[in-house]
């Protein structure tokens, strides 16, 4: 019973399958994209244009702090709020203290809530590039520098926003937790994450 | 639609030449006919759902009072919710609509001999069993507490460090490996060996909507093993996918198990609309009212079905537009599921409706269906959906569809076709009660949960607050009816198989139209050696 047109058929749904497997794959950095694209998931946006200067309206920015308990450091930002000029470059610092007595690698995540803000929240330097490294005991001042795009005041699905939290999560870098074994005993579930400087 | 066959009639005689069954191993081990695989994947379906079936009853039993300790520990919880879940959708519903009535009749309804690949479609079953045991390794292992969503970091190796979460999730590699070559199969099958005559548009609904239901496997299956690979690399080697530490996001997960999630509900059901449009078309004694609007509304379901993921997670973050757009899209589905539902009524309105029992339980099927799509249109109002999101509200909402709507659709479709199947008659008496004890059972179960979730009562929790102890109780005592039905079940299985009672070729009269009513009951092992012609 078997004619030349299954095979045919039948091929032609692996390929389909397949496409679908590798989709799922390439929605990795895709999802990335997307977020970086839009400020989906309070992606900020980075780099790029400089600030454009602004009509004299301003916008409070909080600054949040979390450290992942795999992390030996202290981290806290060293301003717990702004009010700054729209559209106005500004600098705001945070620190960290390494508390182990080994060098430590940490990586910070970050994002801006409330999410709907965050495509006009332009990040132009950041520690949370790139990867940071604490000597033992070292203590360290970061900077980041930023700008909120005045059109978030004529949007206006954003114009109700009136505060904006900038916030920090950082955790040791995977290579190195996975060097310090830390990962394997990362131990029983303890909740959540320690905020050090609470807002 | 007018058929005739040249099959002969005398088939199931066992000398006769052109049908001899091969032994008991190669029969059944080395299976390719078509009719055998589909029983097999009933048999396997029935145990899957007794097993299921018997997680629940503990999840009731430890339910039906407060600081009840049947169950000793949330970990223990966690891992029964899980595996029910997992078992009930992979290892009861799928095997029963898709592999078991899917193999026995497609090629039945088509007029095809068998299925396109034989020998692909034995592998596709016999994916199965490993995949069964990895499951219950799981399980009994305690170690795969994530619920069937799967979530890391639920799942990853921080909070699920065990072997068993492997075993589950690789479980269900397996288990979409087997959808995947039977959805193919099935594809293959309906394009390309339609009896001579039977063009697209003059299929029978159920090979519409095993059509369809192949269709979505096809594209959302992929994405869950996609999904599930990752997961598997970010708990065994290092990788980070679903991990912030190394710059992964677990709200991806999400929307990867959803992409394959929500088609996946449909991909439940739409087998069972085509058993219920049989069903009730035969009972009524009338063709199908709205064809064609049947078939493209079982299509725009399936195309809807792949736009509307997020509705399962408005919670998770994503802001307001992107609500808004779930939602909407969401709502859209109820429109083709609602022409559906007028149609079955348009069916049954002016005909000769006799209730046997396949067609009790088609129309309990219609009256539970509506029921769960009322609250899935509920659940899809974001705003509503912030306060019942993760309540028994939602539970409700779901088994209304899934362990009353499909389910009633499986037991529609043994009734209709046990006597096609097995050649013998089941006992009438005992088939209502069964329905009977099944549809009270099975609203007392889960008609409260409604009220429960609305007044806040989570869900995946082994113990709760007094205050909901009234329904749950209720609840519980549904469940244990159930259970019950069940037992009748299996009893209406001895007595059909040992019954004496032949049954005709075509035991419901006129208005049984589609091919398999001109086969001998039980069929003969090799069906249609000559085509028949569709007129
Ligand atoms: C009119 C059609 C339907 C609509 C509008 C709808 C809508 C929804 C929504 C919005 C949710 C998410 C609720 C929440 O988690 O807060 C949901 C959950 C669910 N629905 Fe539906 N639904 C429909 C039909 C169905 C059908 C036909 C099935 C299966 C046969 C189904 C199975 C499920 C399942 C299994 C869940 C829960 C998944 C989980 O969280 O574990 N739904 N539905
Ligand atoms: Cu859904």
């Amino acid at each position: 019973m078997r004619n030349r047109g299954n095979v045919v058929i039948a091929s032609a749904f692996v390929a389909v399958m397949l496409g679908m497997v590798g989709l799922s794959f390439a929605a990795v950095p895709l999802y990335r994209l997307f977020c970086a694209a839009t400020g989906f998931g309070g992606t900020p946006k980075i780099g790029g244009l400089n600030a454009p200067g602004g009509n004299g309206e301003t916008i409070k920015v909080r600054f949040n702090a979390d450290t992942n308990p795999g992390l030996p450091w202290k981290f806290g930002p060293v301003q717990r709020n702004v009010v700054l000029p729209l559209g106005e470059d500004q600098l705001a610092f945070y620190t960290a203290t390494n508390l182990a007595n080994t060098p430590v690698t940490g990586m910070a995540l970050y994002n801006v809530t409330p999410e709907k803000a965050a495509k006009y929240f332009h990040k132009t330097a950041c520690f949370c590039f790139e990867q940071q490294t604490l000597q033992p005991n070292q203590t360290m001042e970061f900077p980041i520098s930023y700008w909120v795009d005045p059109a978030i005041a004529k949007d206006p699905a954003t114009r109700d926003v009136k505060e904006i939290t900038l916030s920090y999560t950082f955790f040791r870098s995977m290579e190195d937790a996975a060097r310090a074994g830390a990962l394997a005993k990362a131990g029983p579930h303890t909740a959540g994450q320690t905020n050090v400087r609470a807002n | 639609m007018a058929a005739t066959t040249h099959d002969n009639a005398h088939g199931h005689d066992d000398h006769h030449d052109h049908d001899h069954k091969p032994g008991f191993v190669a029969r059944w081990l080395f299976s390719t006919n078509h009719k055998d695989i589909g029983t097999l994947y009933l048999i396997f379906a029935v145990i899957g759902g007794v097993v299921g079936g018997a997680l629940s009853m503990i999840m009731r039993a430890q339910l039906q009072f407060p600081n009840s300790h049947i169950v000793t520990s949330g970990q223990e919880w966690n891992t029964i919710v899980t595996s029910h879940g997992l078992l009930m959708i992979f290892f009861s519903v799928m095997p029963a609509l898709i592999g078991g009535f899917g193999n026995w009749f497609i090629p039945l309804m088509i007029g095809a001999p068998d299925m396109a690949f034989p020998r692909l479609n034995n592998i596709s079953f016999w994916l199965l069993p490993p995949a069964f045991v990895l499951i219950c390794i799981g399980l009994v292992m305690g170690e795969s507490g994530s619920g069937w969503t799967l979530y890391p970091p639920l799942s990853n190796s921080t909070y699920e460090s065990g072997m068993g979460m492997d075993c589950t999730l690789f479980a269900l590699h397996l288990a979409g490996a087997s959808s995947l070559l039977g959805s193919m199969n099935f594809i293959t099958t309906i394009f390309n060996m339609r009896a001579p005559g039977m063009t697209l548009h003059k299929m029978p609904l159920f090979i519409w909507a095993e059509l369809v239901t192949a269709f979505l496997l096809v594209l959302s299956v992929p994405v869950l093993a996609g999904a599930i690979t990752m997961l598997i690399c970010d708990r065994n080697f290092g990788t980070a996918f679903f991990d912030p530490t190394g710059g992964g996001d677990p709200v991806l997960f999400q929307h990867l198990f959803w992409f394959f999630g929500h088609p996946e509900v449909y991909i439940m059901i739409l087998p069972g609309f085509g058993i219920v449009s049989h069903v009730i078309s035969t009972f009524s004694r009338k063709p199908i009212f709205g064809y064609l609007g049947m078939v493209y509304a079982m299509v725009g379901i399936g195309v809807v079905g792949f736009v509307v993921w997020a509705h399962h997670m408005y919670l998770s973050g994503i802001d307001i537009d992107t609500r808004a757009y779930f939602m909407g899209a969401t709502m859209v589905i109820a429109v083709p599921t609602g022409i559906k539902i007028f149609s079955w009524i348009a069916t049954m309105w002016g005909g000769s409706i006799s209730f046997e029992t396949p067609m009790l339980w088609a129309v309990g099927f219609l009256f539970v269906f509506t029921l769960g799509g009322v609250t899935g249109v509920v659940c899809a109002n974001a705003g509503i959906d912030y306060m019942i999101h993760n309540t028994y509200y939602v539970i409700a909402h779901f088994h209304y569809v899934l362990s009353l709507g499909a389910v009633f659709s499986i037991f529609c479709g043994i009734y209709y076709w046990f006597g096609k199947m097995s050649g013998r008659q089941y006992p009438e008496f005992w088939g209502r009660v069964h329905f009977w004890m099944t549809f009270v059972g099975v609203n007392l179960t889960f008609f409260p949960q409604h009220f429960l979730g609305l007044s806040g009562m989570p869900r995946r929790y082994p113990d709760y607050p007094n205050a909901f102890a009234g329904w749950n109780y209720v609840s519980s005592i549904g469940a244990y009816i159930s259970g019950v039905a069940m037992l009748v079940f299996l009893y209406v299985c001895y007595r059909t198989l040992t019954s004496k009672e032949k049954v005709a070729d075509n035991p419901w009269g006129e208005g049984a139209t589609t091919l398999e009513w001109t086969q001998t009951s039980p069929p003969a092992f090799h069906t249609y050696l000559e085509l028949p012609r569709i007129k």
